[in-house]
């Protein structure tokens, strides 16, 4: 009796084992069923625009039913665009823009984050919140005075017009502070009994430690300021400025994305 | 003690000066164009201090429509990606081969130009007198009507416009919910399965609760980006988007400043004002309902 009861025991459990593990293959499957389609969803936009690209004019307005791939890619549409506008000049303009505007800002917000992480002040608690309800707050509301101030500086159509207002971001400054206050408190105590200064501490022990971080923060500043649309159509009167550089950011992008995802996920689960 | 406080400042002092210049002062400045009534932006008059712009700009059908739209893209688009973006993440996390490739794949829309990712939607889903567009082409493989997206009826371009910005939003909602759902102590779930706890249990009594801080900074984010929206709209549907009937509330901001009929800085500050008071409610019961709900 009982080794019969053992028996049917034995086969419910291959049975269960067997019937959880098509539960599983079905879930795996599905798991990767569904995160292809998006994946094919996010790269279709991209293979789209590069397919077009390379299209001659003519194919391309041939073709009632718009086709998946092209017999005869073209570079022609690259020529024209570098030849017909002066994508090349506009392109400078981009540069000069991203690199002056990324450079300042980390300046201003590696100090403030050092302020606010390891300086000892009266009212700093205060500043840090009222700093943190700036962030709250559209940037869509604070253009029109902007755009007038710059215009009664005389600084339209000026590279300073187009990098002045971006320079500061309470976001940056708030993951850079988190990111420094993880440095243990110790380190800076012993070097303040060697005699090492304040700003030689930040340079010569903070930036480094905290480098992933700032090489995200740079990253993604260089993005937001190529990605940049409102503000530059504003204050340059020429629409076409902003067009210019989506082939060199993926490149950018596929270089370093490992570092930007390691430092923004690091940044992102502090909060 | 005393230097080192003055030291504090000094080094806050760049970033004091340029948030004040660029987002204290302008603050000031929107309140007192709001007020001011027959602003003349030429010779920087004007007539009186009221509440005339805030009626004009309430009365006026295009900031009624802008209001609307906004309201939709809202509503449609922070439930809908921060869904999705938590369904692809829980998948990104139980899965080991080919995820860092997805991972990488998902985050891409981040780094590109959105104006020109925008072009190729709208490409994409254009019918002209040449062609009907991919879209409506596989639409007719279903045994479909072509419909027109980008000029067509108001539903459609609203699917589009929900469509693009989820597209668009996704890459950075993934990103946090994956890094948070990797943060997850592994005890728990080990706990909770020799205990025998069943999966659906696991995820809303451990998972959910764990992750509920950033999901609420998600949501709370997303709203407030999604009520700015403007530059999706113009990549879409071109700049004239009171034409289009596709403006959003920025977008009417926007024209007031500086489109074809710009020049009216205190229309402009009374609908930003307006945006504001809206955004800040909204941000502030979200605040309420995080504080109720997510667990630290």
């Amino acid at each position: 009796m009982t080794t019969q009861n053992m028996q049917v025991s034995q086969d419910d459990l291959k049975k269960i084992e067997q019937r959880a593990r098509v539960k599983r293959v079905t879930g795996k499957s599905l798991t990767y069923f569904f995160l292809t389609v998006w994946g094919l969803l996010v790269l279709f936009p991209f293979y789209w625009m590069l397919l077009t690209s390379v299209k001659s004019y003519s194919s391309y307005n041939a073709e009632y039913t718009p086709k998946f791939w092209t017999a005869a890619p073209t570079l022609a549409n690259y020529r024209a665009a570098f030849t017909t506008v002066p994508l090349a000049r506009y392109f400078l303009n981009t540069l000069i823009f991203t690199v002056a505007t990324t450079l300042i800002m980390l300046i201003v917000v590696t100090l403030a984050a050092f302020a606010f992480s390891r300086l000892e002040f009266k009212g700093k608690n205060l500043v840090f919140t009222l700093f943190l309800a700036l962030m709250m707050i559209p940037n869509e509301l604070v253009i029109i005075t902007n755009f007038v101030t710059i215009t009664n500086w005389g600084m339209r159509n000026t590279f300073w017009g187009l990098i002045l207002p971006s320079v500061t971001s309470v976001f940056y400054i708030y993951l850079l502070k988190e990111n420094f206050a993880q440095i243990p408190e110790e380190l800076y105590k012993a070097a303040k009994v060697d005699g090492c200064s304040d700003f030689r501490y930040l340079t010569k022990v903070m930036i480094p430690i905290s480098a992933p971080t700032l090489v995200t923060v740079i990253i993604l500043k260089v993005i937001e300021c190529w990605n940049s649309y409102v503000w530059p159509r504003l204050i340059t009167d020429d629409p076409n400025y902003y067009l210019v550089s989506n082939g060199i950011q993926i490149i950018l992008f596929l270089i370093f994305h490992k570092k930007i995802m390691a430092g923004v996920s690091r940044g992102g689960t502090k909060g | 003690m005393k230097k080192s406080k003055l030291k504090g400042w000094l080094y806050l002092l760049p970033a004091i000066v340029f948030l004040g210049i660029f987002m204290v002062y302008p603050l000031v400045d929107v309140f007192v164009y709001a007020f001011q009534e027959g602003f003349n932006f030429a010779s920087q008059t004007y007539k009186g201090v009221g509440w005339y712009n805030f009626s004009y700009v309430l009365r006026d059908p295009y900031f009624l429509q802008a209001v609307k739209n906004t309201f939709i893209i809202v509503i449609i688009t922070v439930p809908v990606s921060t869904g999705l973006a938590l369904l692809i993440s829980l998948g990104l996390n139980s899965i080991k081969p080919l995820k860092n490739l997805f991972q990488t794949v998902y985050f891409l829309p981040y780094v590109t130009n959105t104006l020109a990712v925008g072009l190729v939607f709208m490409i994409l889903f254009k019918k002209t007198a040449y062609t009907d567009g991919l879209v409506n082409l596989i639409i007719n493989w279903f045994g479909s009507e072509s419909i027109d997206f980008i000029d067509g009826p108001y539903w459609a371009k609203m699917f589009v416009m929900c469509f693009y910005t989820v597209w668009v939003v996704m890459p950075f909602k993934i990103l946090i919910l994956t890094s948070a759902l990797a943060s997850v102590n592994e005890d728990y779930y080990k706990a909770a399965k020799i205990d025998g706890t069943s999966k659906g249990r696991i995820f809303r009594r451990i998972t959910l609760p764990m992750i509920s801080p950033m999901i609420f900074y998600l949501v709370i984010t997303g709203f407030i980006g999604a009520f700015k929206a403007y530059s999706d709209e113009v990549a879409i549907f071109g700049t004239d988007l009171n034409v289009a009937g596709m403006n959003t509330i920025v977008g009417y901001v926007y024209d007031m400043l500086y489109g074809d009929s710009g020049g009216y800085p205190s229309f402009a500050s009374a609908a930003a004002l307006i945006l504001f008071v809206i955004v800040l409610t909204i941000t502030v019961i979200n605040l309420m309902v995080s504080r109720k709900n997510v667990h630290y």
